[in-house]
């Protein structure tokens, strides 16, 4: 037992580690905000454009979207983050995760914005134009509403797990709770600094989790 | 001039000249033409795919003509140049299923044309919205969501979602055929009412009883093509094509 909480919550260890890990906090949920909002807001605007079906630029939606979805995050971060300084381009760490996980997110919530899009009956798209309002507007007033209510739950599941994937930020050394952690783990050979970490986790993606679930329920009954 | 000299040279409302459209190999309307004047109310009968609803929606564009002409109030409507939003502002449609927009209240429903398309400020297309639910009996509904409202309502919701932007004329299709048979009165009379007012109608229903009282004319339609005209009596009582006769036999029992 003695060993057990010696392993992970050494008191003098978790004292010392604990500011740092505080600020891995901030910059995981920093990183999770800017890449939620814009992961969404683009995924979003490439389902609007895809529904006026131009051809070629559907096409290139598609690739995009299928791509991303495929390939492992961690072979994007790696590939980006030791790939683009060969081209003299550098880019911080941060600035990688964030960019892969807000293009890993859109290409998710294009896929799942655009099944909502379709999902809305085609009479919806008729009484509005019927009215006089034009195909942006329909889509922007009528369709896009209904589509995102229809859509929220696995966007959200899928909101959720992009945020948790911040923690391969560590791999190419981005300090957030993670990266804190297994620095202040190797600084003192020690288990706390983990433990530290997986329950800053908890308490930051477990409201999330419950938020979701209650965002099923409200967004389940029809026409609210 | 007076109002009375204006209305007799104006153009009619809704001129309808060699109107085709096929879908695939199956041309579905084959050559309609039709004029529905001011203020008149024209009833359109005929089979489950005769084209009566193809029909009501070229007219509006909804769906795109393949050959013939139409003009609102001596406008254009087909052709390359036509500014389509702002035509169909002035053709009201009213649909079978209703398609009321479900995440917007009776009132937002009603306004949202009045703000996106006239571009009106929402206290102006609010005032004009209570207006139009008025009109249809349900101004103590503006707050409700469609979800809310029996079908009945829901249409009544969608009358005047189209009245509100004041059409040269109103398109009907099928408007009570969705709605249980105790909720089609009070749809009826809401139509009954606007003809009342004046308003230009183009009809598509199996009310023959509605006909009788409202239409000024009934047209029937049969293969993609209007095949006879006239009014209510003239159709009802005694119907000169064979088509006519054996669709109206089959309504006998109702109306
Ligand atoms: N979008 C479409 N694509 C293909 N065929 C269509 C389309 N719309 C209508 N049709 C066909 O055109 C024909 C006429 O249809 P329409 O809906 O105009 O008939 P209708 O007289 O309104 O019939 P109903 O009384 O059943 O409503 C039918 O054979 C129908 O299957
Ligand atoms: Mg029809």
């Amino acid at each position: 037992m003695e060993a057990f909480l010696d392993t992970f919550f050494n008191g003098a260890v978790l004292a010392r580690y604990a500011p740092s890990i505080l600020q891995g906090v901030w910059v995981t949920v920093l990183l999770s905000v800017l890449i939620v909002v814009s992961g969404i807001v683009g995924g979003a605007a490439l389902a609007c454009l895809r529904a006026y079906r131009i051809r070629p630029l559907s096409a290139l939606i598609v690739i995009y979207a299928d791509m991303f979805r495929a390939l492992p995050p961690l072979v994007l971060i790696l590939l980006v983050f030791f790939g683009l300084p060969n081209l003299g381009i550098l880019l911080s760490s941060s600035t990688v995760l964030y960019l892969i996980l807000t293009l890993v997110l859109a290409a998710f919530a294009e896929e799942i914005v655009w099944a909502g899009i379709t999902a809305v009956p085609k009479g919806q798209w008729e009484a509005s134009r019927s009215t006089g309002l034009g195909f942006t507007q329909t889509l922007i007033w009528v369709i896009l509403p209904q589509a995102v209510r229809l859509v929220i739950p696995p966007l959200t599941n899928r909101a959720i797990a992009i945020t948790k994937m911040t923690a391969l930020g560590m791999v190419i050394g981005v300090p957030d709770i993670l990266g804190q952690a297994t620095t202040a783990q190797s600084f003192s050979a020690n288990a706390s600094p983990l433990m530290l970490a997986a329950i800053a986790y908890v308490l930051l993606f477990l409201p999330l989790v419950i938020f979701s679930r209650w965002l099923e329920t409200r967004f389940a009954a029809p026409g609210v | 001039m007076t109002q009375a000299a204006q209305e007799a040279v104006a153009p009619p409302t809704l001129v309808v000249r060699g109107l085709r459209k096929s879908f695939g190999s199956e041309e579905v309307l084959q050559g309609i033409d039709l004029t529905v004047a001011r203020r008149e109310l024209v009833f359109v009968l005929g089979p489950s795919g005769s084209g009566k609803s193809t029909m009501l929606r070229c007219c509006n564009r909804l769906e795109e003509p393949d050959a013939g002409e139409i003009t609102l109030e001596g406008d254009p409507v087909t052709g390359p140049k036509v500014d389509v939003n702002q035509l169909r502002r002035r053709m009201g449609m009213v649909f079978q299923a209703f398609n009321l927009y479900p995440h917007l209240s009776a009132l937002s429903n009603v306004t949202l044309a009045l703000r996106k398309v006239r571009g009106l400020p929402r206290p102006e297309a609010e005032a004009m919205g209570l207006t139009a639910l008025d009109r249809v009996g349900l101004k103590a509904k503006a707050a409700s969501y469609p979800a809310h409202l029996s079908g009945g309502q829901q249409q009544r919701v969608a009358i005047a979602r189209a009245l509100a932007l004041e059409p040269s004329v109103m398109l009907f299709d099928e408007p009570t055929s969705a709605l249980d048979p105790e909720l089609v009165g009070d749809v009826l009379a809401v139509m009954q009412d606007m003809k009342a007012q004046g308003m230009t109608m183009l009809v598509v229903s199996h009310e023959m009883k509605f006909a009788r009282d409202a239409a000024d004319r009934v047209i029937f339609m049969d293969a993609g093509r209007i095949v006879e005209q006239g009014t209510p009596e003239q159709i009802f009582e005694t119907p000169h094509h064979e088509r006519t006769q054996t669709f109206l036999a089959r309504f006998s029992g109702r109306g």
